[in-house]
């Protein structure tokens, strides 16, 4: 069981999450070319190792999260929200 | 038959007297016996029959390792197979009986088997019955399946009961910051070390009670230990078994709350699944006894030493009278002095010639010596027995009893969850575990240590670690040395005798032999987890305890290989065998999954409402009047409906609550269609597609202010789209100023659909000026009151193309608008209707749901090309017009009649061109309903090219999974009032 430290709820069983996708995609905007938005959507890296990746907080406070994870050990180093405002807030909090 | 309980020997409570049944037949226990030790007591040595050859079995070990005594325990719905003897609890009233035998494993008819063994070595399944090339090449499959379930009856175990399981099973949870498994000398040490230090702990013991190996100790009592733990404040929990350790100091706990008591409480669960999530863990799971694999060492009367040191300072049973024990380690020489102190006359055969060992002379010692074949079939008679160097027949001596020490294997599965390899170590011959960077640390046996002192201290260095690994301590430990024997253990896994083709069993309980590694050697599958899956070493439910090592090492010796080269396989969870009761917990029957249900669920049911499931929901799927049937009743709604007025409870479409500055912008991106220019007071129809230009969902949004819409979704896609509302707003527009919020549960929505409907809500509201064609047209809303001041909000929106408003009020107000609305729909002939005269009145227009929006459609395929705005940019509108999105012959939604109008069919069917009636077809038919207002049956569905391509053509539909075929004609979906007049009315 992967353990999340949701920055509003607290460590949480991975359970309580959806897995979203890769965070680091930045979309074009909705104008764009189809080849631009091909290739946000479609081409994906295989990573081995620490990844950034969204998890929505689903049965929680349903904050979407930017969380650090290693692909080989699960192991998480870093949990944030996505939202840069809430970012402040929670670094503002520490 | 004589009893071998004796005097002054075992903790078991003498004055408490149990009786059980072995096989129909009554014996009689005592308290603190296992089933296991009862049977011995009473003489009864075959328990079992074996997988394959259906040999003779008897008790081999005294704990979870057992490979031999797998029983059914309890009758009826409350049999359980496959319980291992050693550790089941007896109890008054236990009813245990063997299995895999006919009539009974004393006298089994199988056991001919035994004599045809040379047909059924590994691989036997495969080459047997998957066809005999040439002849049936390419039949294999169907020569397999019908052999199949006469192999499945004739190989195999207990079988289950086949009747709902009466217990009830409990998931629990907990939070520590340290657990320690196993409570032998090494778990206890780092328990009270660590709750010394503050930690708080849970010390974890399959065994009913605390002390580990040490049970087998005549002088030793857990009393004080007890005391010492619970005092500290830990907490112990017994019967309970660390099956699994999984990511982030994850434990998974098996707690068998009432398997050994024989009158349970109801009302108490019969086992418990604990997931505990620790910061730190201990694994003290001890060392596993290994056999030695030579000719019939499967007789009853095999046993492992240490087994046999349990069953007499444990239980007070002698196991046997003239007793050999074969060695090849310093283990044996306590219980072999203990054993004859006790009264038999014991025998130890050394494979070690050059060693020392102290005893008091009161048995025997072979030096050099070991056994390579046993005489007996159902029992021991006599054991042959070599000299060490050349195996050679020389000597035979009479015993009823063989005792086996191969070495000690320590339990390194649950770090072997983890993904941690074992290294081997050649001064021990066992797999230690390896180091690893989670918070898990192995102390006791389980990292090689043999005598008490060590593993105590392995267990207070142990705690150091993980005080030190939690940033609590920072103290300098170090671990004793694996081993801790006076003389090195010899390596002896096999005795090979080859003048005989008796069996010697590698793994007993799947009936491996060495003869199957060494074919499996031959064939090619030398790497070990070929091997094993090609013998089925180690795959048995006792997964490999006891001959594992022995499998790879006589493989390392066929490859002219060290063990270590030849690898290990990889044990997995669970540790021993965990109920499907207890992983599905309290999940069970309706509990199975959450079930949603409309505030108005039980007005719906006291109306006369059947309920069907939509996702998790419980939706009205008709309303019967008297005798009618499904059918009968749907058409009756459908065409009051159509004629007068239907209410229709819509609650559980999806709600959110759209509000802040951004919101106009925020839907004209999301929505393939336009948004910035919707008024207050109106409703919009919209389509959602995903980033990849398909359709997500469609619904409608209402703009109830300036910034403030309520939009539904459906029913299925709720929580979906309410997700990707917010993932948009928190990751890619995080500067548009918007909230979203499910509302779903806080509204309740009924349609009022039908001619009559104005008619039937101008009673009900309370300013009838409000709901005018005029005031509120086609697509018009209203924030208003019912009758009795109840707010609510309509919309003249339709589903069913006729004039038709849904209305919503706050879940508590549900009943009363019910109560209000259908007294006044009564007054017109209305009815209620319910999801199947809804879907009848939405494919008369062609409306598409879930069964048409599957994920693969698009806005143009679903006929809605003109939702897709061309003035403005929105999700999925570059991505829409791809390639493959484009081509001529993608399926598009139509309609479809049976050219016979009398004939019938059903969604599912696939469309096919006449003549050519193969594969997928041409396209398929996704929605059907008898149509009340045409007067037959009708379709929706999708066809290669649409309608304007197959107008005039008649399609074949087929049906195959009903084996009906039908002439089709392709119309539009809009079969009933395509231009909406009566929406507008």
């Amino acid at each position: 069981m992967i353990r999340i430290n949701c920055p509003y709820c607290g460590e949480r069983d991975h359970s309580e999450f959806s897995y979203g996708g890769d965070a680091t995609i930045n979309y074009p905007s909705l104008d764009a070319l189809e080849k631009e938005w091909t290739e946000a959507i479609f081409f994906r890296k295989n990573i081995k190792g620490f990844q950034f990746e969204t998890w929505h907080h689903s049965n929680g406070c349903r904050m979407w999260l930017v969380v650090e994870r290693s692909t080989v050990t699960h192991e998480i180093k870093s949990v944030k929200p996505c939202h840069p405002d809430l970012q402040k807030v929670v670094e503002n909090n520490k | 038959m004589k009893t071998r309980r004796i005097d002054n020997y075992g903790k078991i409570n003498r004055d408490k007297i149990l009786s059980f049944s072995w096989d129909k037949k009554n014996y009689k226990g005592f308290e603190g016996d296992t089933l296991a030790s009862a049977l011995l007591a009473n003489n009864i040595g075959i328990v079992g029959r074996s997988f394959k050859y259906h040999r003779p079995r008897g008790i081999f070990s005294s704990g979870v390792e057992e490979s031999g005594a797998l029983v059914t325990i309890g009758s009826k719905d409350r049999r359980d197979p496959n319980v291992r003897a050693t550790t089941q609890e007896l109890y008054n009233g236990l009813e245990a009986s063997g299995q895999n035998a006919f009539p009974n494993v004393n006298f089994d008819l199988a056991g001919i088997n035994n004599y045809l063994g040379r047909f059924f070595a590994a691989g036997f399944y495969y080459k047997t019955f998957m066809g005999i090339p040439p002849l049936e090449w390419g039949k294999g499959t169907a020569i397999w399946m019908f052999f199949e379930k006469f192999i499945r009856k004739a190989a195999g175990m207990g079988s289950a009961s086949g009747l709902p399981d009466p217990d009830t099973y409990e998931h629990a949870h907990d939070f520590c910051d340290l657990i320690v498994v196993g409570s032998g000398p090494a778990g206890v040490a780092a328990a009270i070390e660590a709750a010394e230090k503050k930690l708080d702990v849970i010390l974890v013991e399959q065994d009913s009670l605390i002390g580990g190996n040490q049970l087998a100790e005549n002088d030793f009592d857990n009393s004080q230990i007890k005391n010492q733990l619970e005092n500290l404040g830990i907490k112990i929990m017994t019967r309970t078994t660390a099956f699994g350790l999984y990511d982030n100091c994850v434990v998974g706990l098996l707690e068998r709350v009432t398997d050994h008591i024989s009158a349970p409480n109801v009302n108490i669960p019969r086992q418990r699944f604990w997931t505990i999530r620790a910061k730190h863990i201990i694994v003290g799971a001890g060392a596993i006894e290994r056999h030695i694999a030579f000719n019939n060492n499967d007789i009853p009367g095999v046993m492992t030493v240490n087994a046999s040191k349990h069953y007499l300072n444990r239980y007070g049973v002698l196991t046997g009278k003239r007793i050999v024990i074969a060695t090849n380690n310093d283990s044996v020489y306590e219980t072999a002095h203990q054993l004859s102190e006790a009264g038999a006359n014991v025998t130890v055969l050394d494979s070690r010639t050059n060693f020392e060992i102290e005893t008091n002379k009161s048995f025997e010692i072979r030096k050099g010596y070991v056994p390579y074949n046993i005489n007996g079939s159902k029992k021991i008679h006599s054991l042959d027995i070599s000299k060490s160097e050349t195996i050679n027949k020389s000597e035979t001596i009479d015993c009823d009893q063989v005792l086996l020490s191969g070495g000690w294997s320590p339990a390194v599965h649950l770090l072997s969850h983890r993904g941690v390899k074992p290294k081997w170590d050649y001064n021990n011959a066992c797999f230690l575990p390896s180091d690893t960077k989670e918070n898990i640390t192995m102390v006791g046996s389980s990292r090689g240590l043999w005598n008490k002192n060590d593993c105590i201290a392995s267990g207070i260095a142990g705690t150091t670690d993980a005080l030190n690994r939690l940033g609590i301590s920072k103290t300098n430990y170090f671990f004793p040395k694996p081993g801790g024997w006076k003389n090195p253990i010899q390596p002896l896994y096999e005795v090979k005798y080859k003048k005989s083709r008796s069996k010697s069993f590698v793994d007993y309980q799947h009936d491996v032999t060495t003869d199957d590694v060494r074919l499996a050697h031959r064939e090619g599958f030398i790497s070990v987890e070929h091997l094993k899956r090609y013998t089925t070493l180690g795959m048995a439910n006792d997964q490999g305890k006891m001959g594992n090592i022995i499998g790879l090492s006589l493989m390392a010796e066929l490859l002219n290989k060290e063990i270590p080269e030849v690898g290990t396989t990889v044990f997995r969870p669970p540790y021993t065998p965990v109920s499907i009761g207890a992983l599905s917990g309290r999940n069970v029957g309706k509990h199975f999954r959450p079930l949603r249900v409309t505030p108005m669920h039980q007005w719906n049911i006291d109306h006369g409402a059947k309920m069907i499931e939509v996702g998790l929901y419980q939706r009205p799927w008709y309303y019967p009047k008297k005798n009618e049937t499904l059918s009968d009743s749907y058409i009756r709604e459908a065409s009051t409906v159509r004629k007068t007025v239907g209410i229709c409870d819509i609650t559980s479409l999806g709600k959110i609550a759209i509000q802040g500055p951004g919101s106009t912008e925020f839907l004209n991106r999301i929505y393939s269609n336009g948004f910035s220019k919707l008024q207050v007071g109106k409703a919009r129809y919209g389509i959602m597609l995903r980033d990849d230009g398909i359709v997500m969902d469609d619904g409608t949004s209402w703009r109830l202010a300036e910034n403030e819409y309520f939009m539904t979704t459906s029913t299925g896609e709720a929580a979906k789209v309410m997700s990707w509302l917010e993932e948009l707003l928190q990751t890619r527009w995080t500067d548009l100023d918007v909230n979203v919020t499910s509302i779903s549960e806080q509204w309740a929505g009924v349609s009022v659909a039908g001619p009559k409907s104005r008619e039937v809500l101008n009673n009900c509201v309370d300013d009838s000026l409000v709901i005018t064609n005029n005031k509120l047209p086609f697509m018009g809303v209203t924030s208003t009151f019912l009758k009795g001041n109840i707010p609510c909000r309509i919309a003249r929106i339709s589903f069913s193309g006729e004039l038709a408003f849904e209305v919503y009020v706050k879940s508590d107000f549900a009943n009363t608008m019910m109560d209000l609305l259908w007294e006044n729909a009564k007054k017109y002939d209305g009815c209620l209707y319910g999801l199947e005269a809804l879907g009848a009145l939405r494919v008369e227009k062609g409306h598409v749901t879930a069964a048409e929006l599957d994920g693969r459609v698009t806005i143009d395929d679903a006929g809605l090309s003109k939702m897709a705005s061309t003035k403005k940019s929105y999700i999925g509108s570059a991505m829409r017009k791809r390639g493959v999105l484009k081509n001529n012959d993608r399926e598009i939604l139509v309609g479809f009649f049976p050219t016979n109008l009398k004939e019938t069919f059903n969604a599912g069917t696939i469309v096919c061109e006449k003549n050519n009636i193969k594969g997928q077809g041409i396209g398929r038919i996704t929605s059907v309903t008898y149509s009340p207002e045409l007067g037959h049956w009708i379709g929706i569905g999708f066809v290669k090219g649409g309608l304007d391509k197959w107008k005039d053509t008649t399609l074949v539909g087929a049906d195959p999974v009903r084996n009906k075929q039908m002439n089709l004609k392709v119309v539009s979906p809009h079969m009933i009032d395509p231009k909406g007049e009566r929406m507008y009315a």
